[in-house]
């Protein structure tokens, strides 16, 4: 029991405590020079219905929900293949994982590297004569999606070839002698059964996406803002931070809410057939 | 799964993915190595911008800030994770799922939010940013992976070997010292690595609670993208990218051991 305690306490006074201040700031009026004034107030949260806001919230979530479409149609081939690759499973999923590890900022740079105007994207379409001037790829709602993408996949990747791994391959067999075509054995039974894998991986990739902020920074410019900029807004050049500790509340409240969402599906069925 | 034919678009996207996940790094590098200052002609080969880094003081400095604060918090992490995971494993069944749920919850937490409410926490208790603080929010993150991995172990380690050591006479201390701790030391090793490579890599954390004078490798390259882009930022993140890669690797063989299940 006292063994966990150092552990515990660290991540109460680094990681649970801060929030509640923060969680305490998003009510306080604003001080100056970005401190706060004892006394509570609603005036953060009313400011974020401010259409202004609500628009970055609702590009924000837009583009989550597509970056978790697009991980979860490349995630799911891919840990079905790395689940039967047989001895090269081992290597596969290291390189599956590896760019996890990875820096963001690197990785997000070695995009930038790939779409700017002269970049090695535009270059080869140029030597092919595809194109004679260079496409706008980067600072557009595609190079963040792309960016983001890059970033989460490992987190789809992962779960979904968790709950392959665990697929018991006698239901297929079973299936298989009882007539039912690979596309019924998938539909009826790998999907339904791979479906905690497919939820969790969608909220390690979801929410991940919600707060970020060097993927919209560097490859979205100023229009592509996402809720990660603004929180970043307010704790940087505008010095609001009772509106920024509001903002990342908010996000914290989409985190908690996909979570139990995610709860929901992994929880074990009740009856019988109701997985899907 | 039974070794039935995979349909051909399956193994088709599979590829794409990979190509997708490694082809940016491996230009990124590729590109480290090329003579041509300007835009992506292949210029010939040269070390060249590898050589301009290490002439650069502000980049060495940045590189050495950045192996303190990896290694310090790693120690930190390792010791109160691998401490943790010992609790959770062999004192606490019950509390498990509970303890479980606070140790997922960092990870799935925005580092954005994380990092602003340090930034808060700090500015409260009128803590000055600097490597101190660096330090604090590296180890907060890195805990609940290094008690995930060192837990990994644990439940692959076989309890008759402490109740075997115990039984023949050794106490608490050295059946820790002599029994438990070697048959964890390759998790505890896995742990560490993983935790200096989040140190090493962050970047969202350390932004906003590293003060004006401590700038981190990830710091360094972000003001340098900010300004243009250039070969020595493409060495820069390919010497990161090595780093990370040979730390992952042996953390991966060394976790995976004998506990794969």
């Amino acid at each position: 029991m006292l063994l966990a305690g150092p552990g515990a306490l660290w991540l109460l006074a680094f990681f649970l405590v801060p929030i509640l201040i923060l969680l305490g700031y998003s009510f306080m009026p604003r001080g100056t020079y970005g401190g706060v004034e004892p006394g509570i107030t609603l005036e953060h949260y009313r400011r974020f219905l401010d259409p202004l806001y609500l628009g970055i919230l609702r590009r924000t979530a837009w583009l989550s929900l597509l970056c978790t479409l697009v991980c979860l149609l490349l995630a799911y081939p891919t840990a079905y293949v790395i689940a039967r690759s047989g001895r090269w499973r081992n290597l596969l999923l290291f390189l599956a994982v590896l760019p996890f590890w990875t820096s963001s900022l690197v990785r997000t740079y070695a995009m930038i590297f790939l779409l700017r105007d002269s970049g090695l994207i535009n270059r080869i379409l140029m030597d092919l004569g595809l194109i004679v001037a260079p496409l706008r790829l980067l600072y557009t709602e595609g190079a963040v999606l792309a960016g983001l993408v890059y970033g989460a996949l490992p987190f789809m990747i992962l779960p979904i070839y968790a709950s392959l791994e665990k697929l018991d391959p006698a239901l297929l067999e079973a299936a298989e002698v009882l007539g039912a075509r690979p596309w019924t054995r998938f539909v009826r039974i790998v999907w339904p059964l791979t479906l905690p894998g497919v939820a969790a991986g969608s909220l390690l990739v979801f929410v991940p996406s919600l707060g970020s902020f060097v993927v919209p920074d560097l490859l979205g410019g100023a229009r592509q803002m996402m809720i990660g900029n603004l929180i970043q807004n307010q704790f940087g050049p505008s010095r609001n931070w009772p509106f920024g500790s509001a903002v990342a509340f908010a996000v914290m409240a989409l985190v908690l809410i996909a979570m139990l969402a995610v709860l929901r599906v992994n929880r074990p069925p009740a009856g019988q057939g109701g997985a899907a | 799964m039974t070794a039935r034919r995979v349909p051909y678009a399956v193994t088709v996207t599979a590829v794409l993915t990979y190509v997708l996940l490694h082809l940016p790094l491996l230009v990124l590098i590729a590109f480290s190595f090329n003579r041509s200052r300007f835009g992506v002609q292949w210029g010939g080969f040269t070390l060249d911008w590898y050589a301009r880094l290490a002439a650069r003081p502000d980049i060495l400095r940045a590189l050495r800030l950045s192996l303190v604060a990896g290694v310090a918090s790693a120690l930190l992490a390792t010791t109160m994770g691998t401490l943790a995971a010992l609790a959770l494993a062999r004192h606490l069944p019950r509390a498990r799922r509970r303890a479980e749920a606070l140790l997922y919850l960092p990870i799935v937490t925005p580092e954005i939010v994380a990092g602003v409410s340090l930034l808060v926490l700090f500015s409260w208790l009128g803590i000055g940013l600097g490597m101190a603080t660096i330090v604090m929010a590296h180890t907060a993150f890195s805990i609940p992976f290094v008690t995930v991995v060192v837990l990994a172990r644990l439940q692959g380690t076989d309890r008759a070997l402490e109740e075997a050591a115990m039984s023949l006479g050794a106490d608490e201390l050295s059946t820790f010292r002599r029994v438990t701790l070697p048959l964890l030391m390759p998790g505890v090793l896995a742990g560490a690595l993983l935790a200096f490579t989040l140190s090493f890599d962050d970047f969202v954390t350390t932004f906003f609670v590293a003060g004006v004078g401590s700038t981190t490798l990830p710091l360094a390259v972000y003001s340098m993208v900010r300004k243009s882009v250039e070969p020595t930022i493409n060495a820069l993140s390919a010497l990161l990218v090595i780093v990370t890669t040979v730390a992952v690797y042996f953390a991966d063989r060394l976790a995976r051991g004998s506990t794969r299940a």
